[in-house]
């Protein structure tokens, strides 16, 4: 009998075996369903800023190096070759060379060269002829002196300085290689691409259908037989979509932390993951104009914040506190905690910091019997107005009377650019975790999307500081500092760091969702449906 | 009669001369344009290049230059390019058309075959039990939104079939494509088959208290014969009326019943349109609807005479 039962056990457990390793085994075919939030304005990855295009149009594209899409932290160390098979910086630290494969054509057949690339960057510095509509990451390349190549398969990116954080940059999602010769008009509506995926067509509010590229470089990728998305602007029809079984996946990182519950209960079997998503909600304040031009009322407003009840309330207590580059662990450059608490603020004892911001009220004129009127102006959506309710209950704590100015989203960055408010309650997504891309996008002199007009001409000169340094611990020492100083100078308060959801049907495999930013992780040449 | 359909027509175009200058003045008057939008996205805005770009879509040009532009295409067919999409605005709108015709002419067939035999039924059992369950049914749906019951909809056939009916654009069986319009026409139509259910009742009350329903009934006539063939003919009237209206209001509903059931018909991509202020889209949308309403009232019109003969137009 014992040997009866221990041959059942053995048979079982090789059963078991062999059907984890033929599960294990990726499957080709099959169509993966996704549902996408909204419309995008274009199919042009360079012309937009929001990761409604990148989800839906990564996988057609291919970079010259790419952060690998199953480490959900991106970070210099986890940057592939895709494009590239190599990759090399000068002694100098000025010229990166890439070498570049010889086997990759472009969706209409014809072969990818370095001609492509430079074609690229060039655009993206201003410096050909064809123009992009909108060229939103113009910045990212300011250290870019030009683009060389050195017959078909070799390209290089001359700097005027050392600038380490270039490779992170190119291995975004947000850096795809556009070809030669088709015009930026063509890319917004039928892109080509040297991607897994190749584009079938885009109805704008209806769907977005991409197919199997079968000529795609890296042999026997990709799994899938196609991508589609089908635009569901409506949140609760998309869940209930997703719910029973129209789609496979939801759109990426857009599941609330209440809604991730519901599907939780709905459908027990689904694959949820909770990520940080590197988008911080901030105040911008205009310290040009009155009352906000007081310093003192500017650190009574960061004194005031309770960011603890602002997650509790928002993402029960699934969000995170840091400055402005995104915490630990997740983020890379992070202050370590006991440096942060330091920040004026960001002590823990909140009623002896409200108490303090009192006194700097009072200082400048304001008290019990006579409270300061304000407007916090902030963008007619979800994820900015609630935020802003809650602002607006937090500093009446320090005699600050605040009413809800909710701004049509056409206007909403004209009325910043106008300095048409006083108080703004704004949400900073960043591309890459890399303090280059957030110091010099929202902090620099002169920056476009620096829109408090922040400058402080000392900090600027570690922004560069920091920019050069090659060695890496010394680099996140510089960051630190500067992001320490930026808190205390109240430039741009950051209030917290958003965590969200994404869910998937448990047939669905290798689906990785970064920890660092929501732009980088749709390349999807792997996934595939065990169904 | 000839008069009176010549002089109709007249203000028809009349009317839609002015519907066109209305739109297009009201778009231009709301705050931010599509370039505006787009550099929303890109989180700032570029001086240089939203002049450039608003002398490439024509927005620069002054805005009698940009009215004549389009009503000069509009005639002739062209109806110009779409700023979101870069299509012809023609090929973007003409595949939704079908789409929404159907979930409308569903509607108001569910709402005409529901609405009247009940409000029939209502009127002639006034006072009885079913009458006042009947009369809760009508003031539900007035009160409950479209949106909100198409929500409803979906949760319950979610939690019960396990399934949802929302738009495919190639059903696979003929019940999987009655079923996505369907549904969606139910949520829609049900408002407005109470309100002509009530209507068909409240007129229905008048007439049967009428003399010649009396002298119908004293003279033998089956209680069949004196609701359907005498009162509910002569009782038909405003219904019509209250039908051609809500076939001009129905668009409203249909908005937030497409965005529900996620149909990509004309009312939904409207709102997507004016989000984008992609003027092009809006503006010949409007004058889409304008047509269909403003023919829709004519047809009504119409239709009054040919069912009472009482009315002669123009006599």
């Amino acid at each position: 009998m014992r040997s009866v039962q221990a041959l059942a056990v053995a048979v079982l457990a090789v059963l078991t075996i062999s059907d984890v390793s033929r599960a294990a085994e990726p499957k080709s075919g099959g169509i993966f369903r996704i549902y996408h939030r909204d419309s995008p304005g274009s199919a042009s990855i360079h012309e937009g800023a929001t990761y409604s295009l990148n989800v839906p149009f990564m996988p057609i594209f291919s970079n010259l190096v790419i952060f690998d899409q199953h480490i959900a932290q991106n970070s210099a160390s986890t940057i592939r070759p895709e494009l590239a098979e190599s990759w090399a910086w000068s002694g100098d630290n000025r010229t990166l060379t890439f070498k570049l494969r010889k086997d990759v054509k472009w969706h209409d057949g014809k072969p990818f060269t370095a001609a492509d690339v430079k074609c690229t960057f060039d655009m993206l510095m201003g410096k050909s002829q064809q123009k992009f509509r909108q060229n939103p990451r113009k910045s990212w390349y300011d250290q870019v002196d030009e683009v060389t190549t050195n017959g078909d398969y070799e390209a290089s990116f001359k700097l005027k300085r050392p600038q380490p954080a270039l490779l992170s940059l190119l291995a975004s999602g947000y850096s795809p290689v556009y070809p030669c010769h088709v015009s930026p008009a063509e890319m917004r509506t039928k892109p080509i691409g040297t991607g897994p995926f190749k584009f079938v067509e885009f109805k704008a509010n209806e769907s977005i259908k991409l197919t199997k590229n079968p000529d795609y470089f890296k042999k026997g990728l990709p799994y899938l037989d196609g991508i589609e998305f089908t635009i569901i602007p409506n949140r609760s029809t998309a869940i209930l979509g997703f719910v029973s079984g129209k789609f496979d996946m939801t759109f990426p990182t857009e599941v609330s932390i209440p809604l991730l519950k519901d599907v939780k209960s709905q459908d027990p079997k689904a694959v949820c993951v909770v990520e940080p998503n590197n988008v911080s909600t901030n105040i911008i304040i205009n310290s040009s104009a009155p009352p906000f031009d007081n310093l003192d009322i500017r650190r009574a407003l960061a004194l005031a914040l309770d960011r603890k009840a602002f997650i509790q309330i928002m993402f029960e207590g699934q969000g995170d506190i840091g400055g402005t580059m995104e915490p630990a662990p997740d983020g890379l450059w992070a202050m370590p905690k006991d440096m942060l608490e330091q920040i004026p603020g960001y002590g823990p004892d909140i009623e002896k910091n409200r108490e303090e911001a009192r006194k700097l009220m009072q200082k400048a004129g304001y008290g019990p019997d006579k409270h300061l009127q304000i407007k916090v102006s902030t963008r007619n959506i979800a994820v900015y107005r609630d935020p802003a309710i809650i602002l607006i209950d937090q500093i009446k704590s320090i005699y600050i009377d605040a009413e809800l100015d909710v701004v049509d989203t056409a206007q909403w960055f004209p009325k910043i650019a106008r300095k048409d408010y006083s108080l703004g309650l704004n949400l900073t997504g960043n591309a890459v975790d890399e303090p280059d891309q957030s110091f010099y996008e929202n902090y620099a002199c002169g920056s476009e999307r620096n829109y408090t007009n922040y400058c402080n001409k000392d900090i600027e000169k570690l922004f560069d500081q920091q920019s050069e340094e090659t060695d890496l611990d010394k680099r996140k020492k510089l960051v630190w500092e500067i992001d320490k100083k930026l808190q205390e100078d109240v430039a741009r308060p950051i209030i917290f760091h958003a965590r969200t959801g994404t869910c998937w049907k448990p047939y669905v495999k290798n689906v990785t969702v970064m920890s660092n930013s929501s732009y980088n992780g749709y390349r999807y040449e792997d996934v595939w449906l065990d169904k | 009669m000839f008069a009176y359909i010549v002089r109709r027509l007249f203000l028809m175009l009349v009317t839609l001369f002015g519907i066109s200058v209305i739109i297009f003045v009201l778009l231009r008057v709301v705050p931010g344009n599509i370039v505006d939008i787009l550099f929303d996205a890109a989180g700032f805005v570029d001086p240089a290049d939203k002049a450039n770009l608003e002398r490439e879509l024509g927005l620069s040009q002054p805005i009698v230059v940009q009215y004549l532009h389009w009503i000069g295409g509009l005639l002739r067919g062209d109806l110009g390019y779409s700023y979101v999409s870069e299509k012809p605005a023609l090929e973007e709108i003409l595949p939704r058309i079908p789409i929404t015709a159907r979930l409308a002419g569903l509607a108001l067939l569910f709402s005409a075959s529901i609405g009247i035999p009940l409000g029939v039924i209502s009127a002639v059992h006034q006072g009885s039990k079913l009458d006042y369950a009947l009369r809760v049914v009508s003031l539900s749906g007035l009160s409950l939104p479209s949106f909100w019951l198409g929500l409803l909809i979906l949760m319950a056939s979610v939690s019960l079939f396990g399934t949802m009916p929302i738009f495919n654009p190639n059903p696979k069986t003929w019940l999987e494509a009655l079923t996505i319009y369907a549904v969606p026409a139910m949520a829609v139509g049900f408002r407005s088959a109470a309100l002509t259910m009530r209507i068909t009742r409240s007129s229905m009350l008048e007439i049967l208290r009428q003399d010649y329903i009396r002298t119908a009934r004293a003279k033998g006539a089956s209680e069949a014969s004196v609701n359907y063939h005498h009162a509910l003919k002569n009782a038909v009237l405003p219904v019509i009326t209250v039908i051609g209206i809500e076939a001009a209001f129905l668009i409203g509903g249909l908005i937030v019943t497409e965005t529900v059931f996620n149909i990509p018909g004309i009312a939904r991509f409207l709102v997507e349109a004016l989000r984008w202020r992609d003027y092009p889209i809006v503006q010949n949308l409007v004058m889409f609807i304008a047509v269909v309403v403003v023919v829709v009232n004519f047809v009504v019109d119409m239709l009054y005479a040919a069912i009472d003969p009482r009315i002669r137009f123009g006599d």
